[in-house]
């Protein structure tokens, strides 16, 4: 079962490296490195700020589009091209199947992020000459955006699992888009009432909170997350993660591949 | 021990985006193919002949019904590790070289890795791929995504290969590969259950085939028996370009071919045909009986069918 699931998985990664996806490393590389050489050049006493809010939200960005495009072609492309069923005639059951793109799209995340990670450490000590202590706040960072890369994966998994590639992709976006916006959300339905608040709570909570997993500008400022925060963050996100999946593999499971 | 029992497996589909109306590509269907033999399931495009391999391999699932492979439940996933399964006009991973296409699969299947590479380099040699095995399967041509098709097919040694129209896209000569591989599988004690519609193919290897059409199960049987149901009539060849009179006066169609003459004639003249050649000093050179070909029987068939819903009768044959 790990070694079947680990293949996919594999070869998921291996799908994503040889289709040139690390290559936005190279714009990310570009942006980076531009960035910090004008900061450094107008900025004063900001540099380390303005380089650790653009290389971080850069991380983020590039990753929730590489998780949501390749996300939802992750089954449907399967589909589409065959190349499923000689996968599922094999002994390989379908939650497998599901279980190993979702690791294989998420190792080419961590691998991506582990890249462009060294990208902004290098911009940061270009502008900055040295690192202090609290630039440790940093992997703190990296490490809610990668937890948010899981949900948004998960996510594109589920919708890829029922719907085509486009109903997938505008799903998928939309729900990250909201998502950034769940703490508003979650105030706003605070000030309904009666049964409309009843229901814009449930939506609120329903919508993944990527809005609590940011953390960039907290660590630009050079504040720590807390222990607590990190806890719990990692709880909803693998919580929030299974569930997603558990989804996408319910309706996989019952799917005709006609 | 049978290799395969299809126990009334149906599939109706629902079409239609408001209101869903059933479709029904699969009516119940009763099928045993015993082990060792090359089965061929035959059928005119859309006959639900893919729609089975869909159902057997698990891909769609039945309406109804049920079956057995190898003497398991065919949905059990350890009975399609002995399994091999080629789809009609397959693709592939194609950034994949076909030696990683073939370890991926190895591995999907279980094939353990220390024999793996040497098996590998074993398929890739019988399928005529060896030396572009480090291409990328994006530069193959049909044929060759054909012959990686079948690799990853019998790469795991299966005792049941499944190949949906395996003669699809290839050349005469790789038609020609291909069936000498099925024939080796046979003499290595394999299964072999493949769809097609090129009936010269299921002619030349089957041992027993099915005819399907529009969902339903028309005709079971061995080939020979399918195909011996001929009008009484033998065909004589002789050597030279004469035709005696006494011959044409048994009523015999006469061709002259090259330097031989063929001749067709009822069966109880066979012997007063004999006779004429004897009395002419004519050299004979063979006496066959003459057989309804498999196409011939398919075309009868569905005619058949197609006659009978025309005038309202049952479609059974």
């Amino acid at each position: 079962m790990t070694s079947r699931i680990a293949c996919i998985a594999g070869n998921t990664f291996r799908e994503a490296v040889r289709d040139r996806v690390l290559y936005n490393l190279i714009a990310f590389a570009l942006l980076i490195s531009g960035a910090a050489i004008f900061v450094g050049q107008i900025s004063i006493d900001i540099e380390r700020l303005v380089v650790v809010n653009l290389g971080l939200t850069a991380v983020s960005l590039f990753g929730v589009v590489i998780a949501i495009f390749i996300g939802i072609g992750l089954v449907s492309k399967e589909i589409e091209k065959r190349t499923l069923y000689t996968v599922l005639s094999r002994p390989v059951r379908r939650w497998e199947f599901i279980i190993g793109k979702f690791f294989g799209l998420a190792g080419t995340l961590v691998v991506n992020t582990f890249f462009m990670a060294i990208g902004v450490f290098g911009a940061l000590l270009y502008v900055a000459h040295k690192f202090s202590k609290p630039d440790a706040f940093i992997l703190v960072a990296l490490y809610l955006i990668i937890l948010e890369f899981l949900i948004i994966c998960a996510l594109a998994l589920l919708f890829s699992s029922f719907s085509s590639p486009l109903m997938a992709a505008v799903f998928a976006f939309s729900l990250f888009v909201i998502g950034s916006f769940a703490d508003d959300l979650r105030g706003f339905a605070g000030m309904t009432h009666g049964i409309t608040r009843w229901f814009a709570t449930g939506a609120a909570y329903l919508v993944p909170n990527f809005s609590a997993l940011n953390v960039i500008s907290l660590v630009a400022h050079q504040q720590s997350p807390g222990m607590h925060l990190i806890l719990e963050n990692t709880l909803y996100a693998l919580f929030y993660t299974a569930t997603a999946l558990s989804g996408a593999i319910l309706i996989f499971e019952r799917r005709n591949l006609k | 021990m049978a290799a395969i029992e299809i126990l009334g497996l149906e599939k109706t589909y629902k079409v239609g985006f408001w209101r869903k109306r059933p479709k029904r590509a699969l009516k119940p269907l009763h099928l045993t193919v015993e082990e060792g033999e090359i089965f061929g399931f035959l059928g005119p495009n859309g006959a639900g002949k893919t729609t089975t391999l869909k159902l057997l391999m698990g891909l769609v699932f039945p309406t109804a019904g049920t079956a057995r492979i190898l003497g398991r439940d065919w949905t059990e996933p350890e009975v399609k590790a002995q399994i091999g399964f080629l789809p009609e006009q397959p693709y592939f991973y194609d950034y994949l070289t076909a030696h990683e296409l073939l370890d991926y699969y190895g591995q999907l299947s279980g094939v353990p890795g220390k024999g793996r590479k040497q098996r590998i380099e074993q398929v890739l040699g019988q399928v005529g791929l060896h030396d572009v095995k480090g291409v990328q399967l994006r530069k193959f041509s049909k044929g060759m995504l054909q012959r990686a098709g079948i690799a990853q097919a019998i790469l795991h040694n299966p005792k049941l290969v499944f190949l949906d129209e395996p003669m699809s896209g290839l050349d005469p000569l790789g038609r020609r590969e291909v069936r000498d591989l099925m024939e080796q599988l046979k003499q290595d004690g394999k299964t072999v259950f493949f769809s097609t519609h090129i009936l010269s193919d299921a002619e030349a290897l089957c041992d027993r085939v099915a005819i399907i059409h529009k969902g339903e199960l028309r005709s079971v049987g061995a080939v020979e028996d399918l195909t011996s149901s001929v009008e009484g009539k033998v065909e004589i060849m002789w050597q030279g370009t004469y035709i005696p009179a006494s011959m044409k006066a048994l009523g015999g169609e006469c061709h002259v071919t090259g330097d031989s003459v063929r001749a067709v004639i009822a069966e109880h003249q066979q012997d007063a045909a004999i006779d004429v050649l004897r009395r002419e000093r004519i050299r004979l050179i063979a006496i066959t009986p003459l057989r309804t070909s498999l196409e011939a029987y398919f075309v009868e068939k569905l005619q058949h069918v197609q006659t009978a819903a025309g005038s309202g009768v049952g479609s059974g044959l």
